[in-house]
């Protein structure tokens, strides 16, 4: 079962990706976007899973009792976390602004361009 | 483009890539495998520096570099979404209305709150020793605070949250981190090296810069994050859009 985590990580990609070529929403095409950066999450964390092991945290475990989880990937996944949910920031309030002077929310009405 | 020529190239393109990925699986080691060697040196490594949580001791003593581009690309958004969210000369400004709460909600909102920030404050404290760290805690903190809005209204956020305050101690915290890197190259080390003392394991002292880079992301990360809040709930509540009545809301 397990040797599906990888390809499950791909097609949640390819599904977010659908929903952003197809949108008609630029709400939700940054939802999409967050969909497609949650399969990164799911590929690193697949990457540093060890069968049987606990988390990489040791307040109360005693080092060298049991295998960990691989703690790099699990720090990488937090800055992706970080990293989307600005990103998810900045593009709610672009997203504000061009309802303001273009009066849409459709990136596929979107054609002209203004100065 | 038209929009069945658009999913005809995404399709495409689709294939190309699901191929390619699942012929990147079938190399990738296996799921769930024993063999970690990164994971086992940095488990080593934060052992040795007195940290208990790895993941904490990667990102903020290994990986610390790195984490001073994150915590500056979180600065960055909050001064982008500041300057992208400012009122424009035709909008006009509107004082957020007193809304009419249940006293349960409110006593709710007045129990919640307190303990809300304190566990914010353990989680960022706690973040070298257990799960948590600064920018878990932080958040929980900044969200602690909209229990005022959840709970009572605007006004009553409004008057818990010092924005010019919660701006320079934002910046101060950004900067704090790039001094905390400085004082290993004073301290005779590298950027951001550990130089201070060590402490003894599994105790709040220990981990060396770990858990003072860890209060000071976790008040950059509450204080921008409320910022941040404040301006998407301030075009919210408090601003009326000209052309609601011009154009017709959609």
């Amino acid at each position: 079962m397990g040797t599906w985590v990888f390809p499950a990580a791909g097609w949640v990609l390819l599904i977010a990706l659908y929903g952003l070529v197809t949108s008609r929403n630029l709400i939700h095409a940054i939802g999409c976007l967050a969909v497609a950066q949650s399969s990164t999450y799911l590929l690193l964390l697949a990457v540093g899973y060890r069968r049987d092991a606990t988390a990489p945290v040791y307040s109360d475990l005693t080092p060298g009792t049991r295998p960990v989880v691989d703690p790099v990937v699990q720090a990488l996944a937090l800055t992706d976390v970080v990293v989307g949910a600005t990103v998810t920031a900045l593009l709610l309030a672009l997203t504000i602004q061009l309802r303001k002077r273009h009066h849409t929310v459709d990136p596929q009405a979107l054609t002209g361009l203004k100065g | 483009m038209t929009a069945r020529a658009r999913l005809a190239v995404f399709l495409a393109a689709a294939a190309v890539i699901a191929a390619f990925f699942t012929a990147a699986c079938t190399h990738l080691p296996p799921f769930g495998t024993d063999s970690h060697p990164y994971g086992e040196r940095a488990v080593a490594a934060a052992l040795d520096r007195r940290t208990a949580n790895v993941v904490s001791s990667v990102n903020f003593d290994i990986r610390a570099f790195d984490t001073l581009g994150e915590e500056s690309i979180l600065f960055g958004t909050v001064l982008g979404a500041t300057l992208l969210l400012r009122r424009a000369r035709d909008e006009r400004h509107r004082r957020a209305e007193a809304e009419r709460v249940v006293p349960t909600t409110r006593l709710f909102g007045a129990l919640l709150l307190p303990i809300a920030l304190v566990v914010g404050v353990y989680v960022v404290a706690h973040g070298q020793l257990s799960p948590g760290g600064g920018f878990q805690g932080g958040v929980v903190l900044a969200t602690a605070l909209h229990l005022a809005y959840v709970a009572v209204d605007y006004r009553a956020l409004k008057k818990l949250r010092p924005l010019a305050v919660l701006d320079v101690a934002d910046s101060l915290a950004a900067a704090s981190y790039s001094l905390v890197g400085l004082a290993g190259l004073i301290a005779g080390g590298a950027f951001l090296e550990n130089v201070l003392p060590l402490g003894t394991f599994n105790t709040i002292t220990s981990g060396g810069t770990v858990p003072v880079l860890n209060a000071v992301v976790g008040v950059e990360v509450a204080c921008g994050l409320i910022a941040l809040l404040a301006h998407f709930l301030d075009q919210a509540v408090e601003l009326t859009d000209p052309d609601q009545q011009r154009y017709g809301d959609t």
